[in-house]
């Protein structure tokens, strides 16, 4: 029963989530980059929002500013690898490092701004699941609409070929380096977009939401994956899978809390799921490859068999 | 059309590992050439393409293509005078996506991509016919993702990008080696055709005497970095491998050392 009461405010939450895996998305799946600045620029966006918000400046610009300001993590974390050489993962890192004192600053040397109590209109906000799954939903869906169409025009092809062939990107008279910014760039954006729903949903933005953000995008994108690639391999279903995937997590998490799991040990198990949709599909094509090729080997003696009796 | 002046470049210079690929190569091209390019392992033919494609900067000399001064321009830049196949039959296609994305992105070499339709009306069945001319049966497939190929079909589609969108100079390295017998011979048909069809000026290393024997109106064979034996037209026609070799020993003092290219 206990399960029922808290599926609504899961799903609520599971799609905040998804919003932020269809960022990690771009960068981990299109453009081939681990990117880390993730876990910042969910936080920026969080604190970014909040502090608008409170401050008077209405929603929606508040989540455009949000967006921008994310944006221009991943900016930053791309000229680090494209024009400094730096890896992307140490870029990702560096990035990361830096805002965490960027957010202490937003928030204005405090480590919580809250939202609750004060007369700020906002989207969404966990006192009302219902609203908070329709408004979360319709901003998704048009996310994935800008970007199915992005991803059709001219230069939204190179960005996928950047990250699929970079040398055949070359080759075609794409910038590569220019294009790896520009995803980043995109990718945290809408990781930030998320993190602005976060804090209007929790009615808070804190110092250290967002910590090991990757880890539970990349659950959501596994889990998604695994389903809609059986489905139908192409964009959207994709996007729409790894949204699901972060819905499917939540539900996964609120199970796993009213089964009795510390809360201490969430994290643990968001890094021990990427582990497994990681290690599965390795260890399958290392040490089951053989077996699999055998058994094929002797289906097909025996068909042959059968065609002569 | 390409003018390579001085051209010098050593890798890893300063340390034990120091090594000469190219020292002080010049090379002319005229408009319309289809020059075989042979020599041995390390004698640096996949250094002189990978410079004129500009993979990286050389330590010295210029590079001009069609009278502009490439030397220092970016690889993408210049790509929009070239259009490049490689060896690995995996390096000119983009696997994940589909055939005629692959094809649209290659139509737009050289210009300023916008945010308009990535493929438009009219632009598949343009493709289409042209995957017809192949007669790989790809002209059904266009929403195939290119990864399904096999490295055959996969180079002579890369072969078409490369001159969807007519490249003022077709830099071909070695794009058969890597294929079975029979494939490359086919891929190697496409390629005649498609640089006569359209009158292309073309550089193609091969590890195969004959093949450079037989295509092409001019040949070049290089050793240790340098151009030593360069010939063209009706001489090039009588050429036999064993005038080759004959001409190598004589030119580099020594005996050819790659039985590759002997036996093949």
């Amino acid at each position: 029963m206990y399960f029922f009461n808290a599926l609504p405010g899961a799903v609520a939450e599971g799609l905040i989530w998804g919003l932020m895996a269809i960022g990690v998305y771009i960068s981990y799946k299109i453009l081939d980059i681990a990117d880390l600045t993730v876990d910042g620029s969910i936080c920026t966006g969080a604190c970014v929002c909040a502090v608008l918000i409170s401050n008077g400046v209405p929603v929606w610009l508040s989540m455009i500013i949000a967006f921008l300001a994310g944006a221009l993590a991943g900016i930053v974390s791309g000229v680090f690898n494209t024009a400094f050489g730096i890896p992307s993962i140490l870029a990702g890192i560096l990035t990361q490092l830096i805002l965490y004192s960027v957010n202490l600053a937003i928030l204005g040397g405090k480590s919580l701004i809250s939202l609750v109590g004060g007369q700020h209109k906002l989207l969404l906000s966990m006192s009302n699941n219902p609203m908070a799954i329709v408004s979360a939903g319709l901003l998704i869906a048009a996310t994935i609409i800008c970007l199915w169409l992005f991803f059709y025009t001219e230069v939204g092809l190179t960005l996928k070929s950047t990250g699929d062939n970079a040398d055949m990107s070359r080759a075609q008279g794409v910038n590569v380096k220019f294009n790896k910014v520009l995803g980043l760039a995109i990718a945290n954006g809408i990781v930030a977009l998320a993190g602005s729903l976060l804090a209007q949903y929790k009615g808070s933005a804190n110092i250290n939401d967002g910590r090991g953000a990757i880890v539970i995008a990349l659950a959501a994108i596994f889990i998604g994956l695994s389903v809609s690639l059986k489905i139908k391999p192409n964009f959207v279903v994709s996007l729409i899978g790894v949204v699901g995937g972060g819905i499917v997590y939540y539900i996964i998490y609120n199970f796993v809390v009213l089964l009795g799991l510390k809360t201490d040990y969430l994290k643990m198990l968001s890094a021990i799921i990427v582990v497994v949709f990681l290690a599965v599909p390795y260890i399958k094509g290392e040490y089951f490859k053989k077996q699999k090729s055998v058994v094929r080997a002797s289906a097909a003696n025996n068909a042959g068999g059968g065609e002569n009796a | 059309m390409l003018k390579i002046t001085n051209l010098e470049k050593t890798f890893n210079a300063g340390t034990i590992n120091a090594k000469t690929a190219l020292c002080g190569l010049n090379l002319e091209l005229k408009d319309g050439d289809f020059v075989t390019v042979i020599g041995g392992n390390g004698a640096g033919k996949s250094t002189l393409l990978n410079a004129i494609a500009g993979v990286w900067k050389p330590d010295y000399g210029t590079i001009e293509i069609d009278g502009v001064d490439v030397t220092a321009m970016p690889e993408h830049k210049r790509a929009k005078f070239l259009g490049r196949v490689f060896q690995d039959p995996m390096k000119g296609t983009a696997p994940d996506m589909e055939i005629d994305e692959n094809l649209s992105i290659a139509a737009r070499r050289g210009t300023k991509r916008k945010l308009l339709w990535g493929i438009r009306k009219g632009e598949r069945e343009r493709y289409a016919a042209l995957l017809k001319d192949l007669d790989l049966g790809l002209e059904t497939r266009l929403s195939t993702k290119v990864g399904l190929l096999s490295g055959g079909q996969r180079q002579a589609v890369t072969l078409l990008m490369a001159t969807l969108n007519r490249p003022k100079l077709l830099l071909l390295d070695e794009h058969t080696a890597a294929l079975d017998p029979k494939t490359a011979e086919k891929v190697l048909q496409i390629t005649d055709k498609i640089v006569t069809e359209n009158k292309l000026t073309t550089l193609m290393i091969t590890h195969n005497m004959r093949d450079a024997i037989e295509h092409g109106n001019r040949l070049i064979m290089m050793h240790e970095g340098n151009v030593i034996i360069d010939v063209e037209g009706e001489e090039k026609k009588k050429l036999t491998v064993e005038d080759l070799l004959a001409l190598f020993t004589k030119a580099s003092g020594k005996e050819f050392a790659n039985d590759r290219a002997i036996l093949s």
